[in-house]
C-alpha cells in the first residue's frame, strides 16, 4: 500500500524501519542478516528504494557505510544482527566515532522479553557501544521506532557528526503500530551552535591581520563542514601558509604553493617547523591530537597566539590552551571571518610576510620527502607517485589501510579536493582499506577508486574481495608488499634495537592466485622498471577489480618522523 | 580542587551509565554521585563531587554537556551554595557507652532512628566534613555499619538550576 505524506497506517516494526530508511533517502544499506533482523530483511527484500549490499563480515559493512558517508555528504547506514553481528561491527563503529563520521547503525536485538536472560546471540548493545558512539538508543516498542530512527539521523548528521546506534529487538519489528515519520526533532538537551561569536571573530581577525609569522592549520572539520572553498578563499586572500592534518587532506589543494603539506608525526619539515615557529596559529576544525602536535608541553614552549575554530567546545583547550576560541560551524564562522576581514580594508604586513615565506622556503629546501629511487628494488613511494600521475586528472578516490603505506599515500598523493582521501586517522584501524574502497565505489560508480594497502592490512578484511565480485566493483588495489608490518618494523628499528619481534609476515598467500580465486585480476610486480607499465595496464582494466601486488623494499622507512613524546621540531629526517 | 557539579538530565534508562562511563573512560575522579528524579518526572537531578585542576573541570563540564541526555550542567562551587549529605550509622550502644553515644549524637544533631538493647542507628545530615568529623569522634570499635548518600547540592539565593 502506498502512503501519502502524513497518512497513518498500521505497519509492522520491520516495515517501519524500511520506510524510515526510504524517508531519509538512504540509497544503500550495508549489512549482514541474522536471526534478530530477519523481519527487517524480509521487508527490505520487498522494496526497491533502498538497496542492500551484502558484505562478508559485519566489520566491513560498517566500514563501507563509513566510507560512503566520507565521500558523499550523506549519512552512511549499516544493518547487523544481534550479538556477534554487533561485536563484529564494533571496530567499524569505533573507527567512525574517532573520525566524526555521520552514520546510523541499526542493530537487531533479542526479543524484549528475552533481554537480560543471556539469550542466544544477546549482547548489551547499548552498553558495549556506549563509549564509541555519539548516541545510542534501545527501542522498546514499535511506536518508538520511527522517532528513534529520525532522531538517529538528526544526531548523526548535525553538530560534530558521529555514529548513532539504534538497537531494535526482534519482537517489536513484528508488532504493528501506527506509522508516522516525524518531520523534525526537538531535543531540549541538544542545542546546536552554528554561528560563531562575533566578538570572538573580531578578536581573531585582529590577531590574524597583525600576524608576522602566521600559520593556518586545518583538519577534518573543514571536510565535514564543507568549508574547503571558504578556506581556499581565506588562505589565498591573506597569502598565508596552510597545512592539513591527515584527516584534513584535500581540505586545501595540495598542489597550491601556499600548501606546506601534511603536518604531524610524518608531516613535512616545513609544515612542522612553521607550526612550531609561527606567532599566530589559526586552527580550524582540528584537535591538536598527539599524532599532530606531538608533546603538548614542547609545543607550548614557543610563544604563539592560537585561534581555534571548532564545532565541538570540548575540542577546544583540551590538549593545548588556546587564546581565542570560536565555537561554531566552520563554514558559518569562516564566512563571517572573511566578511570581517573584507571590512577591515587592512592587509597583513608585507615585509614580515615576505621574511616568513623566505624562512619557510629555506625549510622547504630540505626536501624532506626525498627518497633515493632504485633500479634493483621497488620503492613504495614511487608506486604512490605513479598512481598519482595516472589518476590525478580523473575523479579519483583513494582509500588506505593503516601503517607505512598510509603515510606514503598521504605524503605522495596530492589531494586537491575534499572527500577524496578516505582512511582511518583516529582509531588507526587496519583492514579498512578494502571495505572503504567498496563504500566509495558504491557512492561514485563511475569514478576511479584506489585502495593503497599493505600485505598485512589487506588480510584483515580480505574476505570482501567476494563482495567486490558480487557487485562488480572495479577497484584498483595497490598492495605495497614489504613482507613486514612495516610501521611496527620501523618502530622496532628506531626504538627497540632492531629486534623485529613478530613483525615479519610469514606464510603470505599468493595474492595473484588469491585475487583470481575470487574472480578478479591479479598482478605481481617485482621490478622497478615494471611499476609504471603495470599501473597503466591495471588502471586500463576499467571494469575489473585489479589486485596489484608490488614487492617493495623491505627496509624503507617513512620520513620525516617525530618519535612519540617528542615535539614538532624534533623530527628524524632522512 | 574539589568541585560539586549539578546536572539536569533526561530521566531515561542509560543516562546514569553514560555519565559514569564518561568519568571512567576519561580518567576523571568521582568522589560521590547522587541522582533522583525531580518534580518534573522526565528530568533527573544529579550531583557529582569530583576533583581536578581548572583545566580538567572545564573538560569534564564540556564533555558532560556533549552527552545527548544531559540537559544542563552547573559547577556549584563557582558560587555560593549549600551542600548536604545524609549518613546512617549503626553503632554499638551497650553498657556504659550507651549514654555517651547518645550524647555525641546530640552534639552533632543526629537523630536516633532505631534502637535495640545493644545498638543505635543514628541519622546525621550535614556537609561531608561534618559527617567525617562525627565518624572521627566515635570510638572506631563501636561502629557497626555506615551508609552515606554522597553530597547533594543547590545554589544559594537566586542561583537556580532549572530548564
Amino acid at each position: 500500500m502506498e502512503l501519502t505524506e502524513g497518512q497513518l497506517a498500521e505497519l509492522t516494526g520491520a516495515e517501519i524501519v524500511s520506510r524510515c530508511l526510504a524517508e531519509e533517502k538512504v540509497k544503500f544499506v550495508f549489512g549482514y542478516p541474522g536471526g534478530a533482523v530477519l523481519p527487517i530483511y524480509d521487508e527490505l527484500g520487498k522494496q526497491d528504494k533502498v538497496k542492500h549490499i551484502l558484505v562478508r563480515h559485519e566489520q566491513a559493512a560498517v566500514h563501507a557505510a563509513d566510507a560512503y558517508s566520507r565521500c558523499t555528504n550523506e549519512v552512511g547506514v549499516a544493518l547487523v544482527t544481534s550479538g556477534p553481528g554487533v561485536t563484529n561491527a564494533i571496530s567499524g563503529i569505533a573507527t567512525a566515532y574517532m573520525d566524526s563520521v555521520p552514520m546510523v547503525v541499526i542493530t537487531g536485538q533479542v526479543p524484549t522479553h528475552a533481554i537480560g536472560q543471556d539469550a542466544f546471540q544477546e549482547v548489551d548493545t547499548v552498553g558495549i557501544t556506549r563509549p564509541c558512539v555519539k548516541h545510542n538508543i534501545l527501542v522498546k516498542n514499535a511506536a518508538d521506532i520511527a522517532p528513534s530512527i529520525k532522531k538517529a539521523f538528526y544526531l548523526a548528521s548535525t553538530g560534530r557528526p558521529g555514529p548513532v546506534v539504534v538497537d531494535i529487538p526482534k519482537d517489536i519489528t513484528i508488532d504493528k503500530t501506527n506509522y508516522f515519520y516525524p518531520k523534525t526533532v526537538e531535543l531540549r538537551s541538544y542545542n546546536l551552535v552554528t554561528k560563531g561569536h562575533s566578538g570572538q571573530i573580531r578578536k581573531a581577525v585582529d590577531l590574524v591581520l597583525n600576524a608576522r609569522r602566521p600559520m593556518i592549520y586545518t583538519g577534518g572539520g573543514i571536510i565535514w563542514g564543507n568549508a574547503s572553498d571558504l578556506l581556499a578563499q581565506l588562505v589565498r586572500s591573506l597569502g598565508y601558509p596552510c597545512t592539513n592534518t591527515l584527516m584534513g587532506l584535500g581540505g586545501y589543494p595540495a598542489t597550491d604553493p601556499l600548501f606546506l603539506g601534511m603536518l604531524g608525526m610524518h608531516g613535512t619539515y616545513e609544515a612542522n617547523m612553521a607550526m612550531q615557529n609561527c606567532d599566530v596559529l589559526l586552527a580550524i576544525g582540528a584537535r591538536f591530537d598527539d599524532r599532530v602536535i606531538g608533546n603538548p608541553a614542547h609545543f607550548a614552549q614557543e610563544a604563539r597566539k592560537i585561534i581555534h575554530i571548532d564545532v565541538d567546545p570540548s575540542s577546544i583547550s583540551k590538549r593545548v590552551k588556546v587564546d581565542i576560541p570560536v565555537v561554531g560551524d566552520v563554514s558559518e564562522v569562516l564566512k563571517e571571518l572573511l566578511a570581517q576581514i573584507g571590512e577591515m580594508k587592512r592587509k597583513p604586513d608585507p615585509v614580515a610576510l615576505k621574511a616568513w615565506w623566505s624562512q619557510i622556503s629555506e625549510w622547504r629546501s630540505r626536501d624532506c620527502l626525498r627518497y633515493e629511487n632504485s633500479d634493483q628494488v621497488i620503492k613504495p613511494q614511487s608506486v604512490v607517485e605513479g598512481v598519482y600521475e595516472l589518476t590525478k586528472n580523473k575523479e579519483t578516490y583513494v582509500t588506505s589501510d593503516v601503517g607505512q603505506h598510509q603515510m606514503w599515500a598521504a605524503q605522495f598523493y596530492k589531494f586537491d579536493h575534499p572527500r577524496r582521501w578516505i582512511n582511518s586517522g583516529g582509531l588507526g584501524t587496519m583492514g579498512v582499506g578494502l571495505p572503504y574502497a567498496m563504500g566509495a565505489q558504491f557512492a561514485h560508480p563511475d569514478a576511479t577508486v584506489v585502495c593503497i594497502t599493505g600485505e598485512a592490512s589487506i588480510q584483515m578484511c580480505i574476505q570482501e574481495l567476494s563482495t567486490a565480485k558480487q557487485y562488480r566493483l572495479p577497484l584498483k588495489i595497490i598492495n605495497l608488499n614489504n613482507r613486514y608490518l612495516g610501521m611496527v618494523r620501523q618502530w622496532q628499528e628506531f626504538f627497540h634495537g632492531n629486534r623485529y619481534s613478530e613483525s615479519y609476515m610469514d606464510a603470505l598467500p599468493d595474492f595473484v592466485k588469491l585475487a583470481e580465486s575470487y574472480g578478479h585480476i591479479g598482478m605481481k610486480i617485482e621490478k622497478p622498471s615494471d611499476v609504471l607499465p603495470a599501473l597503466e595496464e591495471g588502471f586500463a582494466r576499467k571494469d575489473d577489480l585489479v589486485f596489484m601486488d608490488f614487492l617493495t623494499d623491505q627496509k624503507e622507512n617513512v620520513y620525516p618522523m617525530i618519535p612519540g613524546g617528542k615535539g614538532l621540531s624534533e623530527m628524524i629526517l632522512v | 580542587m574539589r568541585h560539586i557539579l549539578s546536572l539536569l538530565l533526561e530521566n531515561e534508562s542509560g543516562a546514569l551509565s553514560r555519565v559514569a562511563g564518561l568519568f571512567s573512560a576519561r580518567g576523571y575522579n568521582i568522589e560521590s554521585l547522587t541522582v533522583a528524579p525531580t518534580e518534573d518526572p522526565s528530568l533527573s537531578r544529579m550531583t557529582i563531587v569530583t576533583s581536578g585542576s581548572d583545566d580538567i573541570i572545564e573538560q569534564i563540564t564540556k564533555q558532560l554537556n556533549k552527552l545527548i541526555d544531559v540537559v544542563k550542567v552547573v559547577d556549584l562551587t563557582e558560587g555560593n551554595h549549600i551542600e548536604r549529605e545524609l549518613m546512617l550509622v549503626k553503632v554499638r550502644a551497650s553498657g556504659k557507652d550507651r549514654d555517651e553515644m547518645k550524647r555525641i549524637s546530640d552534639i552533632f544533631r543526629g537523630r536516633i532512628l532505631d534502637v535495640t538493647d545493644k545498638t543505635y542507628t543514628i541519622e546525621l545530615t550535614g556537609t561531608g566534613s561534618k559527617l567525617d568529623a562525627f565518624i572521627e569522634a566515635l570510638d572506631k570499635t563501636a561502629i557497626l555499619e555506615t551508609v552515606r548518600t554522597g553530597a547533594s547540592g543547590i545554589g544559594r539565593g537566586d542561583r537556580i538550576l532549572k530548564l
